[in-house]
């Protein structure tokens, strides 16, 4: 009898290991990264360019490199990272309910989230819009030629909603075919059950190449809808949104300046007042979001600058060859622009 | 004594022989076509059979790639299986993405596993009692120990690193343990006198078994966070495992209760009359001799549970259907036509042969089971 | 044992108290289930004052209000009106309907081949019965989600692009978007036609009525299925001849992209109804053959005796008799069937999941709510299957006697 209550207990015990119970209010977010030595990152369950686990299981992407810029910042060390994929379906409650510290999910920030939804946004670490592809064969050059034609949507989106808005504010017809995940979307398009695949534009590029031959496929040129997508945090906790916001700043203006991962180092003696600022050599900015002052360091080591991480993940150093339009920086006539450290 | 030896070998040269020898062409004609309409299905059969047989062996060997870097050796029009895809995501199919260095543990808890599950299903093997006990009770916590590496200076591994054909049998092996205890107290509450206790059981099993896995899902996913205290959260493999565990006690129960009602009434006046109080005449008399009559029904609940494993890919978690889509649909680098449909035939495969494998086991427990109650 | 033998004497003789009201098996009863009211309630209190206050705390609004707000997006197959201007509940009521139309088509399929396949397996063409055991042994060890995605894109990938579409007689064209017909459109009048069909439904019962009673009282047998087959074909016909052929047809046309117009059966639908009547079949095939095999082979025997051959044998004498073993594990196959329909999610067929604990749930954030309305509808399926199930159960072990 004693064994078997032995054993009971063990068991109650090991699953409690499993529970961690994370005083949501009484301390801040920063605290309890710490304390459990690890950050929850709440990530795509997979989209090539943005996080997908390459062949030995490691995840990739440019929402996966912002939570390992933050790891670093946090801890010195990428990997003290947990990446927990989740669905769109569920990925607020896993913020809210505190499963996740920061949701890197090419997410849309709309009002209604920021607001009502018990989060933040910290950023747009990617503008997208949504677009339409079509196969060379059908001859269309415009959106504007869609009417009547079969078009394939993922549910759990704001694509739906804007699908359906294009159509009924310019007078034409569609039949949607909806699915639950991107994998079903993509096969049914190519299939030819429609005529159409709309989505994210970065989604339709990246589409593309799972194709046949890519080149039976173009994007169209409206874009249907701003997608700002971007990391986002649990509302009340002005610090760890800071720390997520300049994170994130950091990689854009590291760019800006001309802070590689490759010459980090040197960088560390340049006189420009702006990258020693950066790289905490001078000031007490690091300090100020409860943070070591070499954190954009860190982060800077550990993923690259923004530019470095999008051409590895999305641009010409990868396969998906995305150019960077509106995620150039602002000089070159882009949107990301990054208020200055200072 | 002389006389009937005389009659005997005179009467056999009589009878004729039974035809002994193997008549290929008279099997044909009795089995094959015996009618015309009989031959005329087995034509259509033997050409559906080519149909099928040679397209399949065109598709899984003579166009396929066994070989390759990436998704480009498998890009040309034409191609069939692309092999080499499933040999290079080989060992992200059955770990997910486990750390490499750590894997080894994972073969140790499988091979724990077998050895618990070989001593309670082969019936030569003696000590049942002490097999179920170490399968239900001391195995769970040493495979949780070797699995998670929470304690005795394991490097710990967190359950989103898990994946493929681990999480399906983890999600099977949990599934059908964690729901054993939840089926037999439900099975023993339907039966009982106290109307309370009763309804209660009813209403569980009828309310469970009513609603599809999928919808229990994600109640486990969605909504279970929102019943928790504030900042209180799960992991969330462990919430699919409440879930499925929930959900198959429901379906276990209603097996164990065909066990019980078998029992003859005998047997529990039997155990009223030796004056054994409830729980004794449960546990004693009549539970054992209702689950040696349920193997069968719970090797088969077990078979549905695994195929239904598949759905955890809806919530996110990655079994070993859900990491092959994942593999298939996001791996940039393996993106090719053929790739989608190797991996579904690859995933569907393996599913087929653990469950052919049990079903298998469930018939000839079922035939043995039945054949020592008939003779 | 001694210890039991003092407890009875001990309560016969009136020195009870407390003590002996904890060995009272009664008094333990009700005890036990006053533990376990109270276990409920607590775990039901718990679970709805937290999601009160973490609820409160998001802002997440609570009540099925929602239920009257625009929905905002479309759906591909509805069997009532429905727009991106409808409500949630629109979309609910769609997504049900929807449901309900994939299980009764799959219910109706997967008895069909099931029984066939069931009956194959015990045939005596060697061949044909190992096709049968094939068909069983693959199909029923493999995850219906599988099935499902092999089967829609074998569908898709079998069938023509719209504009090499495959033209069949009346204006129909088979594509890969489906199979879209001339969709009639009632005029005044039609109604009739609906009187003649139903007068020839009532007529027809009331033919098999006298030909069972004949068959009772004469042994005469009267070929019901046949008139009562040409009753409701003809009669509806005749009405709709002298009602001045009171409908339209909307024939659809080659569009650009689509086939427009007419009455299209979706390829997702296609899909959904073989994948799942296929899998079914696979148990509904072994129980229909467990079924017959356990029919007493003497019932078989004495039925040859009486001159029957092997078609009326099986019809007449095997197969009622199986019935009565079939029906209840056919129920539970049944209520699978309709349950695994849910995973139309995976395959894009817009039914109660997809739509309502999809893209309902997804666009209004009311997780609790959408998930309960959603469970209950299946529990509700359930039940009403279940009791008439039941009832046609017990019609048939009547009949039995």
């Amino acid at each position: 009898m004693t064994s078997v209550l032995r054993i009971g207990s063990g068991l109650a015990m090991a699953l409690v290991a499993m529970l961690p119970a994370t005083g949501a209010d009484a301390q801040g977010t920063l605290q309890k990264v710490k304390d459990r030595g690890q950050l929850a990152c709440g990530v795509n369950t997979g989209i090539a360019g943005f996080s997908a686990p390459d062949d030995k299981g490691n995840w990739a992407g440019i929402d996966v490199d912002l939570c390992r810029a933050i790891a670093a910042a946090i801890f010195n060390d990428s990997s003290k990272v947990k990446f927990v994929p989740l669905t769109a379906k569920e990925r607020f409650t896993a913020l809210q309910s505190g499963e996740i510290d920061v949701l890197s999910r090419n997410t849309t920030w709309t009002m209604s989230r920021d607001t009502s939804a018990g989060m933040n946004f910290a950023g747009i670490n990617y503008f997208d819009g949504q677009g339409f592809m079509v196969n060379t064969a059908l001859n269309v050059k415009s959106a504007k030629e869609l009417s009547g034609a079969s078009i394939c949507v993922q549910t759990g989106t704001t694509t739906e909603l804007n699908v359906a808005d294009y159509f009924r504010q310019t007078g034409m017809t569609y039949k949607p075919v909806v699915f639950e995940k991107l994998p079903e979307t993509i096969a049914a398009y190519n299939a030819g059950r429609c005529d159409v695949f709309t989505s994210d534009a970065s989604q339709l590029y990246a589409t593309r190449l799972t194709l046949g031959n890519p080149a039976d496929h173009i994007v169209l040129p409206e874009i249907i809808s701003k997608e700002p997508l971007g990391p986002a945090v649990r509302q009340g906790d002005a610090q760890w949104g800071n720390i997520v916001r300049w994170t994130y700043f950091a990689l854009v203006n590291a760019e800006e300046l001309g802070v590689t991962s490759q010459n980090l180092d040197q960088m560390l003696e340049s006189n420009n007042p702006e990258i020693r600022r950066l790289l905490g050599k001078e000031g007490e900015f690091g300090v100020g979001i409860g943070l070591g002052n070499d954190w954009a360091y860190q982060a800077i080591k550990a993923v690259g600058n923004y530019g470095e991480s999008f051409d590895r993940n999305l641009g010409e150093g990868s396969r998906l060859k995305i150019s960077r339009g509106q995620n150039a920086l602002w000089r070159d006539g882009g949107l990301q622009y990054a208020p200055p450290i200072r | 004594m002389k006389e009937p030896a005389n009659i005997e070998p005179a009467r056999s040269t009589a009878r004729r022989p039974p035809v002994r020898g193997f008549d290929p062409l008279g099997w044909v004609r009795r089995n094959l076509f015996s009618s015309p309409l009989n031959g005329l299905l087995t034509l259509a059969g033997i050409y559906a059979v080519w149909l099928a047989g040679s397209a399949v062996i065109d598709w899984a060997i003579v166009r396929a790639v066994f070989a390759g870097k990436d998704g480009s050796a498998c890009a040309a029009p034409g191609t069939g299986a692309c092999w080499a895809f499933v040999a290079a995501k080989f060992d992200q199919f059955i770990y997910g993405r486990y750390p490499e260095p750590e894997r080894l543990r994972v073969d140790l808890t499988m091979l724990l596993g077998v050895i618990g599950l070989a001593g309670l299903m082969i019936p030569a093997v003696p000590r049942k009692g002490w097999f179920a006990a170490y399968f239900l009770f001391v195995f769970p916590v040493i495979a949780f120990y070797l699995l998670t590496g929470a304690g005795f200076g394991m490097v710990p591994v967190e359950t989103e690193r898990w994946g493929g054909l681990m999480v399906t049998l983890i999600v099977a092996i949990v599934g059908i343990v964690a729901s054993f205890p939840v089926a037999v107290l439900l099975a023993i509450g339907r039966r009982s006198r106290l109307p309370f206790v009763r309804w209660a059981s009813i209403g569980f099993i009828e309310m469970v078994r009513g609603v599809p896995l999928i919808t229990m899902l994600f109640m486990a996913s969605v909504m279970l966070p929102l019943f928790l205290p504030d900042g209180v959260t799960f992991d969330k493999l462990l919430r699919a495992l409440i879930g499925v565990a929930l959900f198959q006690g429901a379906y276990l129960a209603e097996v164990i209760r065909g066990g019980l009602q078998a029992i003859p009434r005998g047997q529990y006046e039997a155990a009223d009359a030796l004056g054994l109080s409830y729980p004794q005449k449960i546990g004693l008399i009549v539970m054992p001799q209702a689950l040696k009559l349920v193997i069968p029904g719970i090797v088969n609940s077990f078979i549905a549970l695994f195929k239904d494993t598949s759905l955890v890919l809806i919530i996110g978690l990655f079994d070993l259907l859900g990491i092959v889509q994942q593999a298939v649909s996001s791996d940039a680098a393996w993106f090719s036509p053929s790739t989608p449909l190797t991996g579904y035939v690859f995933a569907g495969f393996v599913f087929w042969v653990f469950c052919f494998g049990m079903s298998r086991y469930a018939q000839w427990m079922e035939r043995r089971l039945s054949g020592g109650e008939r003779r | 044992m001694v210890g039991d033998g003092e407890r009875r004497i001990s309560r016969g003789g009136f020195s009870g108290g407390i003590r002996n009201l904890a060995y009272d098996p009664a008094a333990r009863g009700i005890a036990l289930q006053i533990l376990l009211v109270l276990a409920i309630a607590a775990i039901g209190l718990e679970i709805v004052s937290n999601a009160v206050s973490n609820l409160a705390r998001q802002g997440i609004t609570s009540g099925f209000g929602f239920l009257n707000h625009t929905s905002g997006f479309d759906i591909s197959q509805k069997l009532i009106a429905y727009a991106n201007t409808s409500t949630y509940a629109r979309a609910f009521w769609v997504g049900l309907l929807n449901t309900l139309l994939v299980a009764a088509l799959g219910i109706m399929l997967s008895t069909v081949i099931g029984f066939a396949v069931g009956i194959a397996r015990l045939s005596s063409n060697w061949l044909i019965a190992r096709l049968a055991g094939l068909y069983v042994e693959v199909l029923r060890n493999i995850p219906p989600l599988l099935m499902l995605f092999a089967f829609y894109f074998a569908v898709l990938k079998a069938l023509p692009a719209p504009r090499e579409s495959i033209v069949l007689p009346l204006s129909s064209y088979l594509n890969v978007r489906g199979l879209t017909v001339p969709k009639p459109m009632l005029e005044a009048g039609a109604g009739y036609v609906g009187i003649a069909f139903v007068l020839a439904l009532v007529l027809a019962a009331i033919i098999a009525g006298w030909a069972r009673r004949l068959q009772l009282a004469t042994g005469k047998t009267f070929p019901t299925l046949w008139t009562g087959m040409a009753l409701i074909v003809f009669l509806p016909a005749i009405a709709f001849f002298a009602a001045g052929q009171p409908v339209q047809f909307d024939t659809p046309q080659l569009g650009r992209f689509n086939v427009m117009g007419g009455l299209t059966l979706l390829p997702e639908l296609v899909a959904l109804t073989l994948g799942l009547s296929l899998y079914t079949a696979a148990f509904i095939a072994e129980i229909v053959r467990s079924g017959i095999v356990g029919v007493p082979k003497g019932q078989k025997e004495a039925s040859a005796a009486l001159g029957l051959n092997e078609r009326q044998t099986m019809r007449l004498v095997v197969i009622p008799q199986a019935m009565r073993i079939i029906i209840p594990p056919l129920t539970n196959q049944y209520l699978n069937l309709t349950k695994n329909s849910s995973l139309a999610v995976a395959i894009g067929y817009p039914d109660l999941v997809s739509v309502f604990a999809g893209t309902v749930l997804n666009q209004t954030n009311q997780a609790i709510e959408v998930i309960v309305i959603v469970m209950a509808v299946y529990l509700f399926i359930s039940v009403v299957t279940s009791l008439l199930m039941n009832w046609f159960n017990a019609r048939m072990a009547l009949v039995e006697r």
